[in-house]
């Protein structure tokens, strides 16, 4: 006997349903799509509550319909597979469409077809959309801080050179490539601050000294992060081997150290490098503020350094030490020649992710008065002449940074899986 | 012999070496503070503090010792991390579990989610929310009212506030009943043992958690009022909300960002959590006769949890540590108050950064030495 089920339409041809079901979904994402965009309501002669649920209950209906048996047609097929498996993810597809297609107006007509770029002052933002003239005239100031403007090519050379000499490393001879480590953990820092001091600092070879007070903007969160980067991870590596030590006193020391700088938020680091490190140095003996908080940055981090590479000394079996030792290596070449190659490779992620973090903490340097990226909206933002553009600015800084690091983890990702040796 | 100066002589030059620069760094203290005419001591802890604070969960005014200051001051960064931690919980789990979703607008969402607020510094989307996104709200007199009763404002979100009568009674009701509970539970689990018979736990637990307090209103004098938030005119263009309890924009900025940036990591850590467990785990479930319900309980999350606590742990931990940057817009929290204005009155730099960095420190600690305890009791016995 044939029972016949309501709760299911079951017609005679599958390509009803297919017809049903699609025009009702599409029906349902142009009423609004055309709400969204066009500002127009299909539905305005229902109640409100039932005009408001009507495209949701209609998209609804249609994916159930569609559901029901195989389309035979290959994209209605995948998109059973993919977005309309069940009731719930059918519900939960057309909520995310929704609001997507929801949020796109408003959205697009402020960041690009209401806003304006034209002109030099505040008056020229007539639109009701963002003021990207306020970025287009600051734009100097948040890249450089309050660097002079006729010297920025300073800046600019210096960080071209200090990138161009990150890049010798890949065409050193085969002959030379035993020294590519000594080269990157000692003369590349060496000769890259060098470069930063003459060539950004000035005051000598005819350069106009700047004092570091007037760094600031993208180019003084570059700076700071280079640096910390290129220390805290030789000192990281120094540390990871000293909690690795079977000396106890060294040991204690190492665990000491690195629980101390886990334990403490950056901030108050940073207070500490501004406020109580002068009272711990000679009287006579200044140091610069930029200089204190890089080291500050640098200690701290290296610890975080330390932990990520301590767990790749870890994952490595005890075999590769006893393999070491049985040929008569002693420590440090055991560890140069056999442990720490394999171990950083098995650390890269990890030691990106420090990077990364290390990056995103740069900004709080602004908390003790160095105006990078964000200090320098902080002041754009109380400018009498430019009240009200704090979102435009912070937006800003967020693509940027957004940028910055989305590059830094997929390279990461691209570097993990070129040097992942099978075990 | 050679083998022993080759153990003693690193350990002895490190030891040395830190010796020597704690020492440096202890004379040019005292050096330098006695030129300043500082002294180093903790008396200023019971002087006056003579600061106001915006916003504090127990009584506090400048008349207060410093001593009371911290007190308040550590209670607020408390509650932010308290209030983040939960929010991020929720958010990170939720966005954990769709990432695993096997649709794609839902996993692609997710994961872009994560993309998006875990590359942004912290700092920058405080000031986001702070500078940018709650400055846009209406002000006091023009807002409306959400859920009838509460209102977002530019001054804060205002919410009723809940006035108790023999609040005492209630409490103690709510610990009688979750330890019952407790009780009930160990004892379901030893029926379970011994006969294989299983309890509906779940629906014993809401009933007693619901019906034991109820009672209390009941039979013990407990009432519970609410006082709704009224619109009060304070000069000729400046409104405020009377009554009721009002979240300044600065914890709302704090709480958002916090729990939408961390919720990001939770959620990376529930994901590897669920993935870390292999297939065969719940087909080998499914094949001795548990349901999908049981499965869940007694086989997945058991084991999912052992790979997602402790990085969730130090996640959280990453919040509590993040919370300091309240003191970035000015959110009344143990370093804002702390070290920021009380430094600036005592001058005692070296105690001042000193405890607070100690505070940070001791909780860490804590809840360090929890999750060790955490994973000794959850490891894997291996026999």
């Amino acid at each position: 006997m044939k029972t016949i089920s309501f709760s299911q339409l079951r017609t005679a041809s599958k390509l009803n349903n297919l017809y049903i079901g699609s025009s009702l979904l599409s029906i349902a994402i142009l009423d609004v799509f055309i709400n969204s965009f066009f500002n127009v309501n299909l539905t305005s002669g229902l109640p409100n509550k039932i005009s408001l649920f009507l495209p949701l209950v209609l998209g609804f209906i249609g994916f159930g319909i569609l559901r029901m048996e195989f389309t035979g047609s290959r994209f209605f097929d995948n998109l059973n597979k993919n977005i309309n498996t069940n009731n719930f993810n059918a519900l939960l597809t057309l909520f995310i469409i929704f609001v997507i297609i929801k949020a796109t107006p408003p959205a697009l007509s402020w960041m690009i077809l209401d806003a304006n770029i034209s002109g030099d002052t505040k008056e020229a933002c007539t639109g009701t959309g963002a003021c990207w003239t306020y970025i287009k005239v600051w734009l100097r100031r948040f890249m450089y801080g309050m660097y002079p403007n006729e010297l920025h090519w300073r800046i600019n050379t210096a960080f071209l050179l200090v990138i161009a000499l990150g890049f010798v490393g890949y065409f050193f001879k085969e002959n030379l490539k035993k020294y590519l480590a000594l080269y990157y953990v000692i003369i590349y820092p060496i000769i890259a601050f060098l470069i930063i001091y003459y060539l950004i600092s000035g005051g000598s070879f005819g350069l106009v000294w700047v004092e570091t007070g007037a760094w600031g903007g993208l180019s003084l969160t570059f700076i700071v992060s280079f640096f910390c980067l290129i220390f805290c991870f030789p000192l990281g590596m120094v540390l990871a081997l000293g909690r690795r030590s079977d000396l106890p006193a060294i040991r204690y020391i190492s665990v000491g150290y690195i629980e101390f700088w886990r334990g403490v938020p950056l901030i108050t680091v940073l207070f500490m490098s501004s406020v109580m490190f002068p009272m711990f140095l000679p009287e006579d003996f200044f140091m610069d503020k930029l200089v204190r908080v890089i080291i500050a940055i640098t200690l701290f981090e290296a610890a975080y350094c330390a932990e990520v590479i301590r767990g790749g000394l870890q994952a490595l079996p005890r075999g590769q030490y006893d393999a070491a030792k049985s040929l008569g290596m002693g420590y440090w070449k055991m560890h140069i020649f056999v442990i720490l190659p394999q171990a950083l490779k098995l650390v890269i992620p990890g030691i990106a992710n420090t990077f990364l973090a290390l990056v995103k903490d740069t900004p709080l340097i602004f908390v003790v008065g160095l105006a990078e990226l964000a200090g320098m909206l902080a002041l754009a933002k109380t400018n009498p002449k430019w009240l009200g553009f704090a979102m435009e600015g912070y937006i800003f800084a967020s693509i940027i940074f957004w940028i910055i690091c989305y590059a830094m983890s997929k390279y990461s990702y691209n570097l993990e899986t070129k040097y992942k040796t099978e075990r | 012999m050679n083998n022993k100066i080759k153990r003693i002589l690193p350990q002895l030059l490190t030891v040395l070496f830190v010796v020597l620069i704690f020492g440096f760094f202890t004379l040019n203290a005292q050096v330098n503070m006695d030129n300043r005419g500082i002294d180093f001591g903790f008396g200023f802890l019971t002087q006056e503090a003579s600061f106001d604070m915006q916003f504090t969960l127990l009584d506090y005014d400048g008349q207060d010792s410093y001593l009371w200051a911290y007190v308040v001051a550590l209670l607020n960064t408390l509650l932010v991390s308290f209030l983040g931690i939960i929010f991020c919980s929720v958010l990170g789990v939720i966005i954990g579990v769709a990432r695993l979703s096997n649709n794609f607008l839902i996993k692609n969402s997710a994961a872009w989610y994560v993309e998006f607020f875990r590359n942004i510094p912290l700092l920058l989307q405080i000031f986001f929310w702070y500078y940018a996104a709650l400055r846009a709200l209406p002000l006091p007199e023009n807002a409306e009212p959400w859920f009838g009763v509460t209102y977002m404002t530019i001054k804060g979100y205002f919410i009723p506030a809940m006035i108790w009568e023999n609040l005492n009674i209630f409490v103690y009701c709510l610990l009688a009943s979750l330890i019952s509970i407790i009780f009930i539970r160990n004892y379901a689990k030893k029926l379970q043992e011994k006969e294989g018979k299983q309890l509906p736990l779940l629906y014993i637990s809401l009933a007693i958690l619901l019906i034991v307090p109820g009672l209390s209103f009941l039979a013990g004098g407990v009432t519970l009022n609410f006082e709704i938030p009224v619109l009060k005119q304070l000069s000729a263009t400046s409104y405020t909300y009377d009554g009721g309890v009002g979240l300044p924009p600065e914890l709302i900025a704090l709480v958002l960002a916090l729990s939408l940036y961390t919720s990001t990591f939770v959620a990376e850590c529930v994901r590897a959590g669920i993935q870390g467990i292999s297939k065969g785990q719940k087909e080998a479930a499914a094949s001795v006769g548990l349901t999908k319900n049981q499965i869940l309980k007694l086989v997945i999350m058991p084991q999912a949890l052992r790979i997602i606590i402790p990085p969730t742990t130090n996640q959280y931990l990453n919040l509590t540590k993040n919370s300091s940057l309240a003191a970035a817009i000015a959110y009344p929290d143990l370093v804002l108050v702390f070290a920021g204005t009380a430094m600036m009155q005592t001058g005692k730099a070296i105690e001042i950064v000193g405890i607070t960095m100690l505070t940070y420190l001791s909780i860490s600690l804590f809840i360090a030495a929890l999750m060790n305890w955490y994973n000794k009791r959850i490891e894997i016995k291996e026999k």
